[in-house]
């Protein structure tokens, strides 16, 4: 899956940055290819917000389509997740240890 | 302190990058937000020279501290040539004597990136561990011996902004050395050294630097993503030994910049900036201000003062006396301008601009802005030009360096150009559209402009060959700006601006002097006429104010004020100055900023259009 798809709050794999500068780039603020980020979240403004080592970095929606990750485990401990969604979890039986 | 005899010469384009022999050149280098300028403030006191990069329009400042030469460098994330800054960058660091990299305690994993970059160049550093106060408060210890022995290079705490360990720094670049690097990237750099001379630009070519491969003859080698993560292995490890972070927290300030992402409250803290600069720059400052300066000031004291200076001298009438002191004598319409008009609003600009880049605000518009901006080709970035352009285009069209590429400064250019009233059209727009009609006739001439802009802006990104850079930012912590600081840098850039622009308007000027000297200007009015009469279906009279429009397009709305119209004409007049050319001062930044060829391009298109949109208004409204 794509940045774009990561669920609010979720800790992700970065898997594939395919542009290059951006790769760059974001080796440089701390993401390569292979860091789990603290979290990710589409904004509903637009944006992509990922936080890393107590860090944000903002990504435009386009680039985080052609970015590949995938979700690594549960969401942040304190991260916004909906209610709706914590009673899910909730209910699938304590997938929060 | 030695008097800066070396920072002087240096207004004629380039920085003074040469120190004179015996000094030694002191890098100032680090991330952006980090507060590397307070040091440079501290290191170089009042003698500080602020000048243009050759080449490029990224400023760069020097001074002096004792006998050496502190240059200050854009803030970057690492040394390459993806933009301007960073080029800028890479060319003052690879000539450094000494290093001085100041990182952020709180974000060391990307800071130290930097550092190791600047390490692997063998470039003899000192690390100011800045901020070291706000770590603390995160409950974030850093072993900054520890960091020291680790990195080879001395390493000082310091909190900048109260001054706290400025004297140790400056007594460690005694001690500066190149600090430890990976022995095997040194190899390879090694073996290419006696090809391109330093190791500097031996690291920059194994990089794939495009730029500085070509300077020597020789062939960039794509190593960069393996040395950059390998350079983030390094660091990582390394911030894992020396960081011990016991607050996982989100403090209050962590918690408000994240709500300022979200819509509920950013949007409407976004309208309230928004509202709170405009009244200041576009009502305060471009009426009540530049109404004293340019009126009372100028035209009352000091133009009248300059024309029986002139007329003494050339005598009162005639050709050279019109050139130099008439309506638009180059010496009075020049110093006017620029004195009266450009510089209270330059100051307004830049103190709004450095309150917004200081207090990380800035970042958060171009987040909220990004989804709109996307689809008219830019990204969330482009909001600031955008809305300084509502204040004035001249300072706006400055502000599309920031932009990622050349096809995005031309569709922000373009769309500021053609689309968007600047404050001082906009009190004689507010004024006409109150009395012919209130709100819904204000309404209508919302909608039809913002219809304009959204047209030339999805056209511009659909037909503009290329393709715009997508937002890739990070947010920096909210913080209180500091007066000293903004006004500092307020003052340098105002000055650069005005050293920039007086050359342009004295020429712009001119020109205009020899048009109307020559009859040129009344022919073009006789020219007019019957567009106006026939097709925009305006009385004969609005032709002057479309002339008095290529000058300054709040002239041109003023004129239109003088008119006497009622109902739908002035919609339809309205918007046709609004998108006519802009005025002069704008013309020539653009030019300046864009070239020749797209600044004609833009002043004729915003003629076709201007004309072309007015007058299918003019029309349909008539059916209706």
């Amino acid at each position: 899956m794509t940045l774009l798809q990561a669920r609010r709050g979720r800790k992700v794999r970065i898997v594939q940055i395919p542009d290059e500068r951006a790769r760059a780039q974001c080796v440089r603020f701390g993401i390569g290819e292979g860091t789990v980020v603290d979290s990710a979240e589409v904004l509903r403004v637009g944006p992509v917000l990922v936080r890393h080592c107590n860090q944000e970095i903002c990504l435009g929606r386009n680039l985080a389509a052609r970015i590949q990750v995938e979700e690594d485990g549960l969401p942040v401990e304190g991260a916004r997740v909906s209610a709706v969604r914590r009673l899910r979890q909730r209910l699938r039986g304590g997938s929060r240890a | 302190m030695t008097p800066p005899e070396g920072t002087s010469h240096s207004c004629h384009g380039g920085v003074s990058v040469e120190a004179p022999p015996g000094a030694r050149k002191i890098v100032l280098v680090g991330n952006p937000n980090v507060g590397k300028s307070l040091f440079f403030n501290a290191f170089t006191g009042l003698y500080v020279d602020v000048s243009n990069f050759p080449g490029t329009t990224v400023t760069i400042s020097s001074g002096r501290m004792g006998d050496d030469v502190v240059l200050d460098t854009p803030g970057v994330y690492g040394v390459s040539s993806f933009n301007d800054e960073e080029i800028v960058a890479r060319d003052i660091i690879m000539e450094a004597d000494v290093v001085v990299n100041v990182v952020d305690a709180v974000h060391l994993e990307r800071d130290l990136f930097l550092t190791q970059q600047v390490l692997d160049m063998g470039l003899p550093t000192v690390v100011a561990l800045n901020m070291i106060d706000e770590a603390e408060a995160r409950d974030t210890r850093i072993d900054a011996e520890e960091l020291s022995d680790r990195l080879g290079v001395p390493v000082v705490p310091t909190v900048a902004i109260v001054r706290k360990g400025f004297d140790q720094v400056r007594a460690a670049i005694d001690r500066a050395c190149p600090g430890v690097s990976d022995p095997l990237l040194r190899d390879r750099m090694l073996a290419l050294l006696d090809r391109v001379g330093t190791l500097p630009e031996a690291l920059l070519v194994l990089e794939g630097d495009p730029y500085i491969a070509e300077r020597h003859g020789v062939e960039a080698q794509g190593l960069r993503d393996e040395i950059y993560l390998d350079r983030r292995r390094r660091v990582n490890e390394l911030v894992a030994r020396v960081v011990e972070r016991r607050g996982e927290g989100l403090d209050l300030r962590l918690r408000l910049g994240q709500a300022l992402l979200r819509p509920l409250l950013g949007f409407p803290m976004l309208a309230a900036v928004l509202f709170v600069m405009y009244e200041i720059i576009g009502v305060f400052v471009a009426q009540t201000v530049v109404g004293f300066t340019e009126g009372s000031l100028m035209q009352g004291y000091v133009e009248p003062a300059i024309r029986t200076a002139v007329a003494t001298v050339v005598g009162p009438e005639g050709v050279v006396y019109e050139l130099l002191a008439g309506e638009f004598g180059v010496l009075t319409l020049t110093i006017t301008y620029i004195l009266g008009l450009l510089l209270p609003l330059v100051i307004g600009f830049y103190v709004m601009l450095s309150l917004l880049e200081d207090s990380g605000y800035l970042p958060r518009i171009a987040a909220l802005a990004d989804r709109a901006m996307t689809a008219i080709g830019l990204n969330g970035r482009a909001i600031i030009p955008m809305i300084l352009g509502f204040g004035c285009i001249t300072m706006a069209t400055i502000t599309t360096r920031i932009l990622g590429n050349e096809r995005e400064r031309k569709i922000a250019t373009a769309l500021m150009a053609f689309a968007i009233p600047c404050s001082a059209q906009l009190g004689v727009i507010t004024a006409l559209l109150a009395a012919a009609g209130g709100p819904a006739m204000a309404a209508l001439y919302v909608a039809v402009m913002v219809l304009v802009f959204g047209v030339i802006g999805l056209g511009m990104a659909r037909y503009l060959p290329g393709s715009s850079t997508d937002l890739l930012i990070d947010l920096p912590p909210l913080r209180l700006p500091r007066p000293v600081n903004v006004l500092t840098k307020t003052y340098h850039k105002t000055v650069m601006f005005i050293r920039e622009v007086s050359l342009y308007f004295a020429v712009g000027a001119l020109l205009l002097g020899v048009l109307q000297v020559s009859g040129a200007l009344v022919a073009a009015q006789d020219f007019v006429a019957p567009l106006t009469e026939r097709w925009l279906l305006l009385p004969r009279e609005a032709a002057t104010a479309f002339i008095m429009g290529f000058v300054r397009r709040d002239f041109g709305a003023a004129g239109l004020y003088s008119l006497g119209l009622s109902g739908t004409s002035v919609l339809v007049a309205l918007v046709t100055i609004t998108l006519f050319v802009p005025c002069i001062a704008s013309v020539l930044v653009i030019m300046k900023e864009r070239g020749r060829v797209f600044t004609a391009f833009t002043w004729a298109g915003s003629l076709v259009l201007a004309f072309g949109v007015g007058g299918i208004l003019a029309h349909a409204v008539s059916w209706v």
